[in-house]
């Protein structure tokens, strides 16, 4: 099934193609181990939606504890066992349950579930190929995924708990198995899930850079490709120099842990006990993890902003404002995202004056956010805006950008993250701007995608409600946190009972806890209307949403290899919406000039000479014909 | 520490044994919240079906249908005004529950840059969610017209790029400056040094005796009465105090010498906007002067029980959630006296076990007793 076999056939009729392919594909090749782009976009949908539903879960577990820390609930006993002795959450599985849950979200679901599936669906589709550079690699990548993903999960079930040093397990606490529980086996299992899970993201990123780079279909220039393509191309480049360090971060600890050097140790008195560790120091592990870490945060981010541009184009049927602005700042964003991870450490003991640089760095990379944040608006003023559900996700993902990202500048500041680092007003800011705003560019792209993927139309009813109840509970829950932190209330708390200056906010704890639970709730309707509409849905037709990008141009029904016939070849730019004197209100990449002369600009020839020179003579011929009347 | 370890092995054993009688799980209850779930995902079901069936009507009369477009902008209009106001009742009503003003000298300098910040960040806020919300309304679609085709406008976008890059120039100037002077102050030779060292899971304070220098520390020293490793061998410990509660002369420049000795842990004291991490291996220190007492705070407050407290904010375990000292801002005259109560950290314990003469043996009843009230 290589690619080159299916070029062998380009000019073969459909039918022909599709019958010859078909039945020679197995059960196991078609939907286990394919290879397949499609196919394995929708492994690690399925995969990162599971995955998704797990930390969800995980995270109504820990509510309900920091909500109700006196009460007790027989039943978390049924169902977590020692976890949670006279049905209370304990101590240290409260900070297991945080920790998995963020590993979970910020690796799985929004690195694994969402440049996983988007890439994988849309490199091929919307640049014109027929398949990724190396199907094989690919598919060993969802493979990789789904092994570090098992492994994660297995933790739950070793003897003393799941990892539980925070989802950044800072050494010494990650690295000293009698520090707590989760520092034993736990702790094992997460370094090799993560470890797993980096080949996994190494695999698919250098797959989606060689596709990009090289196998753009014919007049498919870079500034031609849609700016989904535009994120996940520099999300992919982001991802391949950043993940190594993390696993060299990672080796580092596996040494410290089993083999006893001092890499991140010393000095230290455990129990009582000196620990014959010296020389080490805990900050370089911090130093690793957050030149991963920072860069980590925009892997999430930037597809979630690449789909919400494609998105809001389409539903405003207007062209996206300032498309280059848009790739620069992407660009930007990509560059700088290097050089900030210091912010994470102003509080560590780092030298101050690195402190000071890092600030610097930090609060110039709000440029660019702020630019594409200006051009979303500038994209549905005076546009045409339908409200798919796709769209109201867009534009979720747009006000959580917004409320999250303002937040960003007061953690950015140095000296205002003295009272506010490690408080709920991090968890309030990084919730919204990565997490909300992630998670809803990555339900925009599900519900755009879906008959894409599956062929058939998800529910808009259902998509409207998952919307805004998703919508507002996010607010409700999040929205507050930020007055916790500007009281001092310190995250991964396992109750604030113990502090006279904390209870006061037990009320507004329950009011969140309850939210939650709301939004978990909704998104049931989600996973109905998701698998339901997978074998029920409406029919799709070949372009549902009246959009310009290639993926589009393909038939319904999937074969291997994309298009029947050739690829197309692409003419313009992808953000043609509306455009004056054209028929429709959009006009597809694949069509050429020559069949748009009364819609076309002076501006689409600027590297042209031949056309402008055409499109003169049309302009002229036309004015003359108006004349004669 | 020990007896915590100790305490919480006990909770763990208890806990497994409580297990067995556990509470009995209160079936209907939760066959009634799940009831409840299916009920409202059944009112769902019916409300949508309904929804289609008037919308079948509709195009049978030959009319539209439902036009969601226009519904779904009203109910952005709907949740931009909600959102307002929700955000101006979050912001008066949660706003008020936050921190009193800065205790301190360099806090108060924090407060304003956090004043600057929050009303240029709140105006951005405020506008670009308005303008995006009613953006949603006003263009809602129609059949009736087109979009505006506008792929770009260089002048408006380098007015958006120019117009940020400057505020975050000046925030960043004012950041840097503040951030400057609040870490890289001087050592003052009236600088009142306190040892605070974090371990699984309290805070060990020392202070330095009459001649105001502590006594060197090597993690290699800890002993079971030396649970610091202060080194006998400078002459600098002998007079070096050990301390329960964290008394602050009032406006007297302190200087907070932090050490780990198992985990990171963190010490916080957001009344004074002072926080750094104890890192065991790498010895910091955080200057701050402290500027309200303890007293004056109660009664601005109207809260008598108020105390300043120093809590750790860095994850270290499974009683991290509490791990905290009270402190005290006080008068001169009241830390003079309260200094002068306080026991050596050099007690008849650690004597023994150092082979030092028991010479000034009269305190030994008192500070023993206190070592074992401490652990």
């Amino acid at each position: 099934m290589s690619t080159l076999a299916v070029h062998d056939h380009a000019g073969t009729h459909h039918d022909e193609h599709g019958h010859e392919h078909h039945h020679d594909q197995s059960f196991l090749s078609k939907y286990v181990f394919s290879m397949d782009h499609k196919m394995i976009a929708k492994q690690f949908l399925i995969t990162g939606i599971t995955m998704a539903v797990i930390a969800m879960i995980l995270s109504i577990l820990f509510r309900i504890q920091l909500a109700y820390p006196d009460k007790t609930f027989p039943l978390l006993t049924t169902l977590l066992g020692r976890f949670a002795p006279n049905g209370r959450i304990s101590p240290d599985f409260y900070l297991a349950l945080v920790t998995i849950h963020g590993t979970i979200m910020v690796f799985f679901v929004l690195t694994a579930g969402l440049s996983g599936t988007f890439a994988n669906l849309l490199i091929p589709l919307q640049v014109g190929a027929r398949d990724m550079a190396s199907p094989f690699m690919n598919m060993l990548s969802y493979w990789f995924f789904f092994l570090a993903s098992v492994i994660m999960l297995s933790s739950f079930f070793v003897q003393k708990g799941p990892a539980s040093g925070g989802w950044t397990i800072y050494p010494p606490l990650s690295a000293l198995p009698k520090a707590m529980p989760g520092s034993g086996e736990g702790m094992t299992l997460w370094l090799i899930s993560m470890v797993l899970f980096v080949a996994s993201s190494l695999m698919g990123g250098i797959n989606y850079v060689s596709t990009v780079l090289n196998m753009r279909t014919k007049g498919m220039d870079l500034w031609k490709m849609p700016l989904t393509i535009w994120a996940l191309f520099l999300t992919a480049i982001l991802g391949i120099l950043a993940f190594p360090v993390l696993v060299a971060g990672v080796v580092l600890l596996i040494f410290d842990r089993s083999v006893g050097t001092s890499f991140y140790l010393s000095d230290i008195v455990l129990n009582g006990v000196q620990q014959p560790f010296e020389g080490g120091s805990p900050i370089l592990f911090q130093h690793l993890f957050w030149f991963l870490g920072h860069p980590e945060v925009y892997i999430v981010i930037m597809p979630a902003m690449g789909i919400s541009s494609e998105i809001m184009s389409v539903n405003s049927r207007k062209p996206i404002f300032g498309y280059h602005a848009m790739v620069y700042s992407l660009i930007g964003i990509t560059v700088l995202s290097f050089i900030v991870w210091g912010h994470h450490m102003f509080v560590t003991g780092m030298n101050p004056f690195l402190g000071g640089v890092f600030m610097i760095t930090t609060l110039i990379i709000a440029v660019p956010s702020a630019v594409k944040t200006f051009n979303w608006l500038a994209t549905l003023w005076r546009g045409n805006i339908r409200f798919t559900p796709a769209m109201l996700f867009a534009i979720g993902m747009v006000s959580f950008f917004i409320s999250g990202g303002l937040t960003g500048i007061f953690l950015g500041n140095a000296a205002l993250d003295i009272n506010l680092h490690d408080t709920y007003f991090v968890v309030a800011h990084f919730h919204l701007v990565m997490g909300s705003a992630a998670i809803f560019g990555m339900l925009a792209g599900v519900y755009h995608w879906f008959p894409k993927m599956f062929g058939r139309m998800m529910d808009e009813k259902l998509g409207y409600l998952h919307f805004w109840l998703t919508f507002i509970c996010a607010y409700l829950v999040f929205f507050p946190m930020h007055f916790m932190g500007l009281d001092g209330v310190p995250r991964r708390y396992y109750a604030f009972t113990e502090f006279a200056s904390m209870q006061k906010w037990l009320t507004i704890n329950t009011f969140v806890t309850w939210a939650a639970i709301i939004a978990a709730l909704t998104q049931f309707g989600f996973l109905y209307n998701f698998f339901v509409s997978i074998f029920k849905g409406q029919k799709a037709t070949q372009n549902p949403w009246e959009s310009n990008t290639l993926e589009w141009t393909t038939p319904v029904e999937h074969l291997h290899g994309n298009w029947p016939g050739e690829i197309p070849t692409v003419y313009r730019w992808p953000y043609d919406y509306s455009k004056p004197g054209a028929e429709e209100d959009y006009i597809p990449q694949t069509v050429p000039y020559s069949q748009t002369m009364s819609s076309n600009q002076p501006h689409d020839f600027e590297d042209n000479p031949a056309g402008l020179e055409e499109l003169n003579k049309f302009t002229s011929t036309l004015k003359a014909n108006e004349q004669v009347k | 520490m020990l007896l915590g370890t100790n305490l919480l092995m006990a909770q763990t054993a208890a806990a497994g044994a409580a297990q067995e009688e556990a509470p009995k799980v209160d079936w209907t209850g939760v066959a009634y919240y799940v009831a409840i779930f299916f009920l409202i995902c059944l009112g769902i079901a019916i409300v949508g079906k309904i929804l289609k069936i008037y919308d079948l009507t509709l195009k049978m009369q030959g009319k539209k249908g439902i036009k969601w477009n226009n519904i779904m902008a009203v109910i952005c209009i709907i949740f931009l005004l909600a959102g307002l106001y929700g955000s101006y009742w979050s912001f008066t009503e949660q706003g008020s529950m936050t921190l009193p003003e800065a205790a301190s000298a360099h806090g108060v300098k924090i407060d304003e840059m956090f004043t600057v910040t929050t009303v240029l960040t709140m105006i951005v806020f405020f506008v670009t969610q308005i303008l995006l919300f009613t953006f949603l309304f006003r263009y809602r679609h129609s059949d009736k017209r087109r979009a505006h085709f506008l792929p770009h406008n260089n002048t408006i976008e380098k007015v958006w790029t120019i117009a940020p890059a400057i505020v975050l120039t000046i925030l960043v100037v004012f950041g840097f400056f503040t951030w400057q002077k609040i870490m890289n102050s001087e050592n003052l030779k009236d600088d009142i040094n306190i040892d605070v060292t974090g371990h699984q899971f309290a805070w060990e304070l020392r202070y330095p005796g009459k001649d105001g220098v502590l006594g060197p520390k090597d993690f290699r020293l800890v002993t079971g009465a030396n649970n610091l490793g202060v080194n006998f061998k400078k002459k600098s410990s002998f007079d070096d105090l050990k301390v329960d509660t964290m008394y602050l002369p009032v406006n007297k420049s302190i200087r907070l010498n932090i050490l780990a000795q198992d985990v990171i842990h963190s010490v916080y004291m957001p009344h004074f906007r002072v926080q750094l991490n104890a890192v065991p291996g790498l010895p910091t220190f955080f200057k701050f002067t402290p500027t309200i007492t303890t007293a004056q705070m109660r009664t601005k407050l109207d809260d008598p029980k108020f105390e300043y407290t120093l809590y750790c904010n860095k994850i270290c375990g499974g009683s991290h959630y509490n791990m905290q000292k009270v402190v005290r801002v006080v008068t001169e005259a009241e830390y003079q006296s309260w200094l002068s109560r306080q026991k050596p950290y050099l007690n008849d314990a650690l004597r023994k076990e150092l082979h030092f003469a028991a010479a000034n043996s009269e305190q030994s009843g008192a500070s023993t007793n206190r070592i074992a009230l401490n652990n």
